[in-house]
């Protein structure tokens, strides 16, 4: 991953809380004192099944603000995986909801990264936090966001909420970052093979 | 400084206007401009402001024009087709000079069309888009922090040249969020206008009128010349003049061989390919007009002596192009590529078209 | 000797250039003679309609504004928001009210705008020449029905009184006319009872006046009330429709 850039898409069905998702990581790098954006799905991407909103993390100003060619593409649902596979820049990284997407090998020029969210999210006893543990897996592969920001941002993303609400927010994001801490995930060459069940 | 925020582009819009003095809000629901609206609706009873959903776009125009008559700092926003609606009441707000600020969220056209992000409204921006000899000045946002900074400034346009102000936005920039500095508060006295309606200081035997009739030819003709004559000191202002630099933003032109131009969020992805074009050895700069309407021309004139070719970039079918040609005035190849109907031309597209002038073979 | 009747201190001193026979000019002078009684002219704006009362500004001394046709209660909508203290009217034809500006009158009478609209109902577009109004009688000759209103393609005649009573909003409704000496009076009262309650902020007030075209009817000046009487009363019958703050009986 770039030290300078992240660009990142992050996809899955709406309820997901997949917009949310991508302001935690814009609003967590602007608080990192880096360039964010973040813009939901236009045009042609609207269709299809899936929500979805491209987010760059930058040390520099952004030009763009468009993700034509994600490092980072973090699936929730199994059309996003179909509509955003091939789009991954070659050594960038697919970062997907294990507990809605089986294990197959998608392309072997990218990093794999399985995170069983909706699994964690229920045992943490709100399957709607499925987004956060997400937020903190990525923290953990980022060069430009730490956890600690990700944690430290937070507040300000949910005022007024109730405390119990901040804290399995929280346990969330700890929730993912320890998941791949524990190497749960996979890394490096597989086998080519044609995604199947979508 | 003051902190950064995360925000929309559409609630930037709302809440610099608030900043700004502007108390009224008067619009009708479309997309894709609709978070505005519910910004402000929310926003303006916090500041004693009054907002208004109207029962169309062409009650919303006409409520901004009975509140810009009587001095307010007053805003309305919509998109395309309900722009085309409005177009009646900003003709109207033209010929009779009230200051007023207009957004329009550009979506996909013509008819019906689409909610996709488009800038094919352009020539109805820059022409006038109703009927008579009138012109409205045009701004060109290209990012969050433009859309506060630029609705700030156009409500100051607005008043100083006494004129409607149009920001002209799309639907990306509407939608997408970024860190803004919000500008200072504005303290806006709805008495500061001598010619309003109900103006405070007036003498007894004065009285006040806002109208866009002269029936008598010889008074319309002379009222359409001084409107010409407001129009062209705006066009020295912003040509020439103190706003030179608001009005256009030029990157790297000076040892360009190809100028690529584009305004909004196409000049964005430009600047894009710009970087890209430099990595590759290709001299590429980039103009942007943040001014549509006074097009700065001067810029043009000045790079068609130095570049060799200019290549507009639009989600249209062709319609700034036609101002680059004019500016360029047949001194230099002026090349086109768009993409239309919502869909936002990549930087590789772009970067592809830009290797076919430059490497012809 | 005592000066008994003068111009309204309202009005301009600028003619009228109304045809003969038309009742522009009359309820322009009860307009100015209640802006007088009430003390209100230096914070009354008016908002003239398109058709032949589009200089309405020129004969009223107080502050204007020249809407698009239909648009007046929108455009009053907008002053009146920005000063709530100012007295706002509306002065609108059958064709900028009952036609194109259906919609505006509609929504600002039912948000119950705190403006008064005087609607000035003679059954036919003057300016334009004469073509047929919404408010056009069943078998009325104008430029564009040539053979007649007729119902079957034209509709009937738009009673935009009863209409605006219908919503809860409305304070005051009513329809008046200046056929004769005693109706001139009630329509000065009725005037007068509209300005009084936006004065009071009670909200919106509607008066309809029922009025003359005598140029594009094809009469006589002098014949114009006479054809008034009785051709467009049986269709359009004075009274209030509404008056929620019991005006008319105190």
């Amino acid at each position: 991953m770039s030290s300078k850039v992240e660009r990142i898409i992050l996809a899955g069905f709406g309820g997901q809380g997949i917009l949310f998702l991508g302001k935690v990581l814009a609003e967590t790098g602007m608080h990192a004192g880096k360039h964010v954006s973040w813009i939901p799905s236009y045009g042609p991407e609207m269709r299809g099944g899936t929500a979805n909103c491209s987010v760059i993390l930058s040390e520099n100003e952004i030009a763009s603000p468009m993700v034509t060619v994600p490092d980072t593409v973090i699936a929730m649902n199994r059309p996003s995986v179909a509509k955003f596979n091939l789009k991954i820049k070659a050594g960038g990284m697919l970062m997907y909801n294990s507990s809605l997407i089986e294990r197959q090998e998608f392309r072997d020029d990218i990093r794999l990264v399985e995170i069983p969210a909706s699994e964690i999210a229920e045992e943490l006893g709100n399957p709607r936090v499925a987004n956060l543990v997400m937020a903190g897996a990525y923290s953990k592969f980022s060069k430009l966001i730490t956890f600690e920001d990700l944690v430290a941002a937070l507040p300000g993303l949910m005022p007024g909420s109730k405390k119990e609400m901040l804290e399995i927010n929280l346990a969330a994001f700890k929730k993912g970052f320890d998941f791949v801490e524990e190497k749960k995930y996979m890394f490096g060459r597989y086998v080519y093979s044609v995604f199947k069940g979508i | 400084m003051a902190e950064k925020v995360l925000m929309k582009g559409n609630e930037a819009i709302g809440e610099a206007a608030v900043l700004a003095g502007c108390r009224y809000y008067f619009g009708y629901p479309i997309t894709p401009q609709s978070e505005l609206p519910a910004y402000l609706s929310k926003r303006l009873p916090e500041v004693d402001g009054v907002f208004v959903q109207a029962e169309s776009e062409v009650a919303a125009i006409n409520m901004v024009y009975g509140a810009g008559s009587a001095g307010a700092r007053v805003m309305t926003s919509s998109s395309s087709p309900g722009i085309s609606l409005k177009q009646e009441g900003i003709s109207y707000i033209a010929g009779a000079e009230i200051p007023c600020m207009l957004v329009n969220v550009v979506r996909g056209g013509p008819g019906l069309g689409n909610i996709a992000p488009a800038q094919s409204d352009y020539w109805q921006a820059t022409r006038g888009g109703g009927h008579g000899d009138y012109r409205t000045l045009v701004l060109a946002p290209n990012s969050v922090q433009e859309m506060a900074d630029m609705t700030v400034a156009g409500f100051e346009f607005a008043d100083r040249f006494r004129n409607p102000v149009l920001l002209l936005s799309d639907g990306v920039l509407g939608q997408m969020m970024e860190p803004v500095t919000l500008p200072d508060p504005v303290d806006y006295d709805v008495n500061s206008k001598k010619w309003a309606l109900g103006y405070n200081g007036k003498e007894k035997s004065e009285r006040n009128l806002c109208s866009s009739i002269f029936l008598d030819v010889d008074e319309l003709e002379e009222h359409n010349w001084h409107l010409y004559q407001k129009y062209q000191v705006m066009t020295d202002l912003f040509s020439t003049g103190e706003y030179k630099d608001f009005a256009v933003e030029e990157h790297l032109c000076d040892d360009a061989e190809i100028i690529l131009v584009g305004y909004g969020i196409i000049s964005r992805i430009l600047k894009t390919v710009v970087e890209k074009c430099r990595k590759r050895g290709i001299k590429a700069g980039l103009v942007r007009p943040k001014v549509l309407w006074p097009y700065p021309a001067q810029v043009f004139e000045r790079l068609a002596k130095t570049a060799n070719q200019f290549l507009v970039v639009e989600m249209s079918c062709g319609q700034m192009v036609e101002d680059v040609k004019l500016s360029v005035n047949g001194k230099k190849p002026v090349y086109f590529f768009g993409r239309t109907g919502g869909t936002i031309p990549s930087d590789f597209e772009i970067l592809n078209e830009v290797d076919k002038l430059v490497r012809p073979d | 000797m005592k000066k008994i009747f003068s111009r309204p201190e309202s009005m301009s001193k600028k003619p009228f250039h109304y045809c003969p026979g038309c009742d522009h000019g009359v309820v322009h002078r009860l307009i100015a003679e209640v802006i007088d009684e009430l003390e209100i002219k230096n914070r009354t704006i008016g908002v003239a309609p398109v058709g032949c009362s589009v200089f309405a500004y020129d004969y009223f001394d107080v502050d204007f504004n020249q809407a698009p046709h239909g648009r007046a209660p929108a455009v009053a909508t907008g002053i009146k928001r920005v000063r709530p203290d100012s007295i706002v009217f509306t002065y609108q034809g059958d064709g900028d009210l009952a036609a194109i500006g259906t919609a505006e009158i509609i929504h600002a009478a039912n948000r119950g705008e705190n403006i008064t609209a005087v609607f000035i109902n003679n059954a036919i577009y003057g300016m334009t020449g004469g073509q047929m109004a919404p408010t056009s009688l069943i078998g009325m000759k104008t430029q564009t029905s040539p053979y007649g209103r007729d119902a079957a393609t034209a509709g009937h005649p738009i009673h935009m009184s009863e209409m605006i009573a219908t919503l809860e909003s409305p304070v005051y409704v009513t329809r008046v006319t200046v056929n004769n000496p005693a109706n001139l009076m009630k329509t000065k009262k009725a005037l007068l009872n509209a300005f009084t309650l936006q004065k009071e902020g009670k909200g919106f007030s509607f008066v309809e006046v029922v009025s003359t075209c005598p140029t594009n009817w094809g009469k006589k000046p002098t014949d114009a009330h006479k054809w008034l009487t009785e051709n467009m009363l049986p269709v359009f019958k004075l009274g209030t429709f509404k008056d929620t703050q019991g005006v008319e009986k105190s």
